[in-house]
C-alpha cells in the first residue's frame, strides 16, 4: 500500500527547462501457471535445487520440440482483456535469436509481428492528472534460465554456474506507449498494472524477485515538439523506487547534455543502485540484430471469439472499477476506497465485513487503521490471520452493539489476530463485556467523586482536563470496560459542568 | 544353423518368426555378422548396438511365443537408424564431431514406436554432417559406398540408411528427408524410400537440419514393406506440434487395389535438360508400365519448378541457422575452452562444424538479417507458397505424378566438388518439401548398370495413394527383385 502513496518531486531542472520527458515502460510478467511454457516441468523454479526442473525439452536438448502451455494463452488473453486490448483472431511465435549461456537453443521463442493482443489501455491519476497510457501489445515468450558467476563481479568472474530451472517459464512483455511524462507517472504506471496483474491472478507481483521486470524507455523533446527525441533504455531496475529514481537521474543526465549543447545517443543504459546511476551498456550500433523469423516448430494458433468469450468469464472487477463502486455504494472516501482495492483480496475481505453486518464506515476505520497495522507488523494479511474476516466482523459486530467498548474491542484485536478466537466468547468467560448499566456506573462514579476531591476542585474550578483523570479513574476501577460516553454524562451530573 | 535371411523383406522375416523357421535371436545375429562382413567396405555404420540388439531380440522371441499372429509386424526385425534419431543412451552424432560422444537421454518418437513394436537395433548409420548433403561426403567421420559399387556414392543424406538396406544388412532402416535425402538416396542404391506428408511422422527426437521440411521415413526393399514400417510410425504425436491430429489410412489394405483408373500426371519440368539420358529412358519405360496396368497418363505442367532449389536453399539455411544455435559447446557436444565466453563459441563451433555445416549456417544467417529478411526470406515463403499451389492445381487433374526421384544414377565419390553441383541432386525431390507432400522412389531399373528410381508424388495426406501406386508398378516391374553384390555375398538368400 505505501509504495502508491510514496511521492517525491519531479526531476529538479526539467520544470520551467522548456523540455519535457517522455517515457515508455516495458514490463516483463512470468505467469503464474503450473507448468512451463513448452514443456511439462514445473514452473515453481525458485524451490528446486539448480536444474532440478528441467527436460529435454527446456534443456534445448538436440531433437526436441515445444509444445504451447494452453493454461499461458488463456492467462495472457485474459491479461489482454484486463488492459482493454484488441485479440486478433490468428497469432503466431517466432524465433529471437541470439547466444548466451542462459538461453539452451541459442534463441528465445516469442511473438515478433502478429502478437497475441495489442491497443490497450491503462487509465489512472497522479495527483490531479488524468493519465491514459496507451499499451502497445501484449505477447508471451519464454523466460531464460540464470547464471551464476564465481566471484562477486561478472567482469572478474573465473567460470559461471548455468541453472536452467527459469529456462521455459513462461514470460509476457507488456509494452506501453510512450505516453509517460515523468518519473511519478512511470511509478504509479507500473503500481497500478502489477495490481491488475495480482487482481486477475496471472503474476506474483514481485519485483525482488524478478518475476515482475521493467525496462524503461526515455527522451526529452523541447515542449510543444510532436517527434520524439533520442531514446535512452534503461534496464535493471528492479523496484518501483528504482523505475522513480532512475529515471529521475536519467532525466536529469540529458537534460544536462542538451543544456550543454550536446547531443544524446541511442543506447541501452542500466541503473546500477549501489551508485544512484545509469551507465551505458550499448550503443545503437552495437544493437543486437535478433534475426527475427516465424517459429517452424509450433503451427500459428487461431484464437476464435468463443475461446476468448470464455476467458472473459473470468475476468474479475478490476481494482479501478472497484474503487469507484467503493466510493459510491459504501460512501467511502477516494482515499478509503483506493487503500480498500489495493489488493483483490483487501477488497474482498472488506466486503466480506459489510456482508457480516458491519457497517462500511467502521470496517473502513478499522481495517484500514488497526488492522493494517497487524498485517504490516506481522506480515499477515487478515484473510490469511488466526482471526480471520469472520473474527473481525464478530468483534465489530460487538463494539457496534456496544457490547464492548472501543479499547477493548482494539485489544482483543491485538490479541486474537494471529491465533484466532470467537470475540464474543472470549468476551463473556472473561467479563470484557462493556459496563453500561446507570445504576453500576453511579455507584462507582460516587466513589470516584469522594476519592478525588482536589480533581473535582480543579474541574469546578475550570480545568477540564481534571474530567479526563476521573474518567480514567472509573475505567480503572472497571478494568476498562465502563463506557466511556455514559460515565462522562454520569460524572458531568455529578460535579457539574 | 539356420538358413540365412540376409536379403530377405520385412515380410518374409515376420512370416519365418512366426512360422518358428527362425527366432529373432538369430535374425540379429545374421543381421551383426553381414554387417561386420561388409561395413569395412561401406562404413554405413556409426554406432552399433549389438548387446542392445540381442536383448531387443531374446525380448521379441518371448513376445512371438505369447503373442503370435498378434505381435507386431516389426518385432523381432533387425532395424538401423539414421544417426540425427536420438536414441536413449546410444550415442548420436548426426555425424557431426561437436556431437561426438553426446549420449541423448531420451527417446524420439518414431524410434519410440518401433521400440514398442518389439524392433531390434543394430546400430547407427552414417549421414551427411547433419542431414546437408546428397552424397554422404559430408559425413565428418568417412564417406559411405553404394553398394552396387563401392567407388560410387550413395547418395544423400540418408547415404547410411539407404545403403544397409542395399547391402542387405537389414530389411528396412529409417531415414529423415528435407530436400531428398530419403528418395534420392533410395534412388542411387536401388531400394525403396518414402517421405511421407509433412506432419505424419513426428519430428520429435529427429536433430532437426530444417524444420518446416524435415520428415522421417522408412527405407525397405518393397513398398509393402514401407507400407508396415509407415504404419508403426505414422500418427499424432502430442510432443510434434506439426504433427496433423487427422487419423492414418491403413497403408497396407490400400495396395490391393492396384492403379486400374488412377490418372497419373507426368510433369514436364522434371525431365528437362540434366537428367540423363538412360534415367530418362527407365523412367518413361517403368510410366508406360503403368500406363498397361491401367492407369492413364497425361503431361501437366508445374512452372515454378525452377524456383524450387533457390527457395530451398534460403529456407532451409535460415531454419538451419537457428536450429544449430544450440551447439555452442556450454551443455552438451564439444568444448574448446578458451578464457572468454565468445572465444569459446567461436572456437567451439568451428572445431566442430563441417566446411558445408558453416556454409549452410552463414546462409541461412544472411537470409535472415535485418534488411535482407524481405528479399530472401520472406521472398523465399511467397515462392513456397506459389510452388505448393501448383501442386494443388495439378492435383485437381490427377490423382499422383510420376517421374525420375535424381536426374542422375549414382556419381563417383569426390566427382561434385562444387557446392552447386552437388545442390542439383536435389532438383526433383526438393519441390515436394517445399509443398509438405508424400514422396516415394522405387527402383525402375539401371543406367549404366546402376540402379534408376521412379519417383510417385502424391497430394498431402495421400501417403497410402503414393504406395498403392508404387506397389502396383513394382509388382509388375519386379525390379526390388535385384540385389547389390554386397547383399549377395556370404550366404545371402
Amino acid at each position: 500500500m505505501s509504495t502508491a502513496t510514496e511521492r517525491t518531486q519531479t526531476p529538479r531542472g526539467i520544470e520551467g527547462s522548456g523540455y519535457e520527458a517522455v517515457i515508455g515502460l516495458e514490463v516483463h510478467a512470468q505467469l503464474l501457471t503450473r507448468s512451463k511454457m513448452f514443456c511439462s516441468c514445473s514452473a515453481a523454479y525458485n524451490d528446486a535445487a539448480p536444474n532440478a526442473n528441467t527436460c529435454p525439452v527446456c534443456l534445448g536438448l538436440p531433437g526436441t520440440l515445444p509444445v504451447v502451455n494452453r493454461e499461458a494463452i488463456e492467462n495472457t488473453v485474459l491479461t489482454a482483456l484486463a488492459l482493454d486490448c484488441e485479440i486478433p483472431p490468428f497469432t503466431k511465435f517466432d524465433r529471437k535469436n541470439y547466444f548466451y549461456p542462459d538461453l539452451p537453443k541459442g534463441y528465445q521463442i516469442s511473438q515478433y509481428d502478429l502478437p497475441l493482443s495489442r491497443n490497450g489501455l491503462l487509465a489512472f491519476t497522479v495527483g490531479d492528472r488524468q493519465v491514459r497510457c496507451g499499451i502497445t501489445r501484449v505477447h508471451l515468450e519464454e523466460d531464460t534460465g540464470t547464471l551464476k558467476h564465481a566471484g562477486d563481479l561478472i567482469h572478474e568472474a573465473t567460470s559461471s554456474l548455468v541453472d536452467l530451472n527459469r529456462a521455459g517459464v513462461p514470460l509476457m512483455e507488456i509494452v506501453g506507449e510512450p505516453d509517460l511524462r515523468s518519473p511519478d507517472e512511470a511509478r504509479e504506471y507500473v503500481v497500478r498494472l502489477r495490481q491488475v496483474l495480482m487482481y486477475i491472478g496471472v503474476n506474483d507481483g514481485s519485483m525482488e524477485k524478478g518475476s515482475l521486470r521493467c525496462d524503461a524507455n526515455v527522451s526529452l523533446r523541447r515542449e510543444g515538439d510532436t517527434e520524439l527525441g533520442v531514446k535512452v533504455e534503461i534496464k535493471n531496475m528492479n523496484s518501483f523506487r528504482a523505475v522513480h529514481r532512475a529515471l529521475e537521474y536519467e532525466i536529469e543526465r540529458q537534460l544536462e547534455v542538451l543544456r550543454n549543447g550536446g547531443t544524446l545517443v541511442q543506447e541501452t543504459r542500466g541503473w546500477i543502485e549501489t551508485e544512484n546511476r545509469t551507465v551505458s551498456q550499448r550503443s545503437k550500433e552495437q544493437a543486437h540484430d535478433y534475426r527475427y523469423f516465424p517459429e517452424p516448430d509450433l503451427p500459428p494458433l487461431a484464437l476464435d471469439g468463443d475461446f476468448v468469450e470464455r476467458v472473459r468469464t473470468r475476468l474479475p472487477e478490476l481494482p479501478g472499477a472497484r474503487q469507484r463502486r467503493f466510493e459510491s455504494q459504501y460512501g467511502l472516501t477516494a482515499y478509503d476506497a483506493a487503500l480498500l482495492t489495493t489488493t483483490r483480496e483487501d477488497a474482498e475481505a472488506y466486503e466480506g465485513l459489510l456482508a457480516a453486518g458491519v457497517p462500511a464506515k467502521l470496517a473502513a476505520n478499522w481495517q484500514t487503521g488497526d488492522v493494517a497495522r497487524l498485517a504490516n507488523a506481522h506480515h499477515v494479511p487478515l484473510q490469511r490471520s488466526g482471526l480471520g474476516v469472520a473474527g473481525l466482523a464478530g468483534l465489530l459486530r460487538l463494539l457496534e452493539s456496544g457490547a464492548v467498548n472501543g479499547p477493548t474491542a482494539k485489544a482483543l484485536l491485538d490479541e486474537l489476530y494471529l491465533p484466532g478466537g470467537d470475540p464474543e466468547a472470549v468476551v463473556k468467560e472473561r467479563g470484557l463485556g462493556q459496563v453500561s448499566d446507570a445504576a453500576e456506573l453511579g455507584r462507582i462514579v460516587d466513589e470516584v467523586v469522594a476519592a478525588n476531591p482536589k480533581a473535582v476542585e480543579d474541574f469546578r474550578g475550570g480545568k477540564q482536563q481534571a474530567l479526563g483523570a476521573l474518567v480514567g479513574q472509573v475505567m480503572k476501577a472497571t478494568q476498562g470496560r465502563a463506557d466511556a460516553k455514559l460515565v462522562n454524562s454520569l460524572l458531568r451530573e455529578r460535579i457539574g459542568g | 544353423m539356420a538358413e540365412s535371411y540376409i536379403g530377405r523383406t520385412v515380410a518374409e522375416m515376420a512370416a519365418a518368426l512366426r512360422g518358428g523357421r527362425i527366432t529373432a535371436v538369430e535374425l540379429a545375429g545374421q543381421a551383426i555378422a553381414h554387417r561386420d562382413r561388409v561395413d569395412g567396405r561401406v562404413g554405413a555404420f556409426l554406432a552399433r548396438t549389438d548387446a542392445m540388439a540381442l536383448e531387443q531380440a531374446r525380448a521379441a522371441d518371448e513376445r512371438i511365443a505369447r503373442e503370435g499372429e498378434a505381435a507386431p509386424a516389426l518385432c523381432g526385425i533387425p532395424v538401423a537408424l539414421k544417426d540425427v534419431l536420438v536414441l536413449e543412451g546410444v550415442e548420436t552424432t548426426a555425424s557431426s564431431q561437436i556431437l561426438k560422444g553426446f549420449l541423448p537421454p531420451y527417446t524420439g518418437t518414431a524410434v519410440r514406436r518401433l521400440l514398442d513394436q518389439g524392433a531390434v537395433v543394430i546400430g547407427k548409420t552414417n549421414c551427411d554432417e547433419f542431414a546437408m548433403g546428397s552424397s554422404n561426403e559430408n559425413s565428418s567421420f568417412r564417406p559411405v559406398g553404394n553398394p552396387w559399387d563401392l567407388e560410387r556414392v550413395p547418395g544423400g543424406s540418408s547415404g547410411g540408411s539407404a545403403a544397409v538396406v542395399a547391402a542387405g544388412v537389414v530389411p528396412y532402416s529409417l531415414g529423415t528427408d528435407t530436400g531428398g535425402s530419403i528418395r534420392q538416396p533410395a534412388s542411387l542404391t536401388g531400394v525403396v524410400g518414402f517421405k511421407p506428408t509433412y506432419g505424419r511422422v513426428s519430428r520429435y527426437g529427429l536433430i532437426a537440419f530444417a524444420s518446416s521440411l524435415d520428415q522421417i521415413g522408412p527405407f525397405t526393399r518393397t513398398v509393402e514393406d514401407t507400407a508396415l514400417v509407415y504404419q508403426a510410425i505414422a500418427g499424432h504425436d502430442p510432443l510434434d506440434s506439426t504433427s496433423s491430429p487427422t487419423a492414418v489410412e491403413d497403408p497396407v489394405e490400400a495396395l490391393r487395389s492396384g492403379v486400374e483408373g488412377i490418372r497419373l500426371g507426368v510433369p514436364r519440368e522434371y525431365f528437362v535438360e540434366g537428367v540423363e539420358p538412360g534415367v530418362r529412358a527407365a523412367v518413361e519405360t517403368a510410366i508406360e508400365t503403368l500406363r498397361s496396368l491401367g492407369a492413364s497418363v497425361e503431361e501437366v505442367s508445374l512452372p515454378s519448378t525452377d524456383a524450387g532449389l533457390a527457395t530451398y536453399y534460403i529456407i532451409a539455411p535460415a531454419e538451419c541457422s537457428s536450429n544449430l544455435a544450440r551447439f555452442d559447446g556450454v551443455r552438451f557436444g564439444l568444448r574448446v575452452e578458451e578464457p572468454s565466453l565468445l572465444q569459446t563459441y567461436l572456437r567451439s563451433r568451428d572445431a566442430g562444424f563441417g566446411p558445408e555445416v558453416k556454409r549452410r549456417i552463414m546462409l541461412g544467417t544472411y537470409a535472415l538479417s535485418s534488411g535482407y529478411y524481405d528479399a530472401y526470406y520472406r521472398k523465399a515463403q511467397k515462392v513456397r507458397t506459389v510452388i505448393a499451389e501448383e501442386f494443388d492445381r495439378v492435383f485437381e487433374r490427377v490423382d499422383a505424378l510420376v517421374c525420375p526421384t535424381s536426374p542422375t544414377v549414382a556419381f563417383p565419390q569426390g566427382a561434385r566438388s562444387d557446392p552447386l553441383a552437388m545442390y542439383l541432386c536435389d532438383v526433383l525431390t526438393i519441390p515436394v518439401n517445399l509443398a509438405g507432400l508424400p514422396g516415394i522412389s522405387v527402383p525402375c531399373g539401371f543406367s549404366e548398370g546402376l540402379p534408376v528410381g521412379l519417383q510417385v508424388i502424391g497430394p498431402r495426406f495421400q501417403d497410402a495413394r503414393v504406395l498403392r501406386v508404387a506397389h502396383a508398378y513394382e509388382q509388375a516391374a519386379g525390379f526390388t527383385a535385384q540385389r547389390s553384390p554386397l547383399a549377395l555375398e556370404a550366404g545371402a538368400a
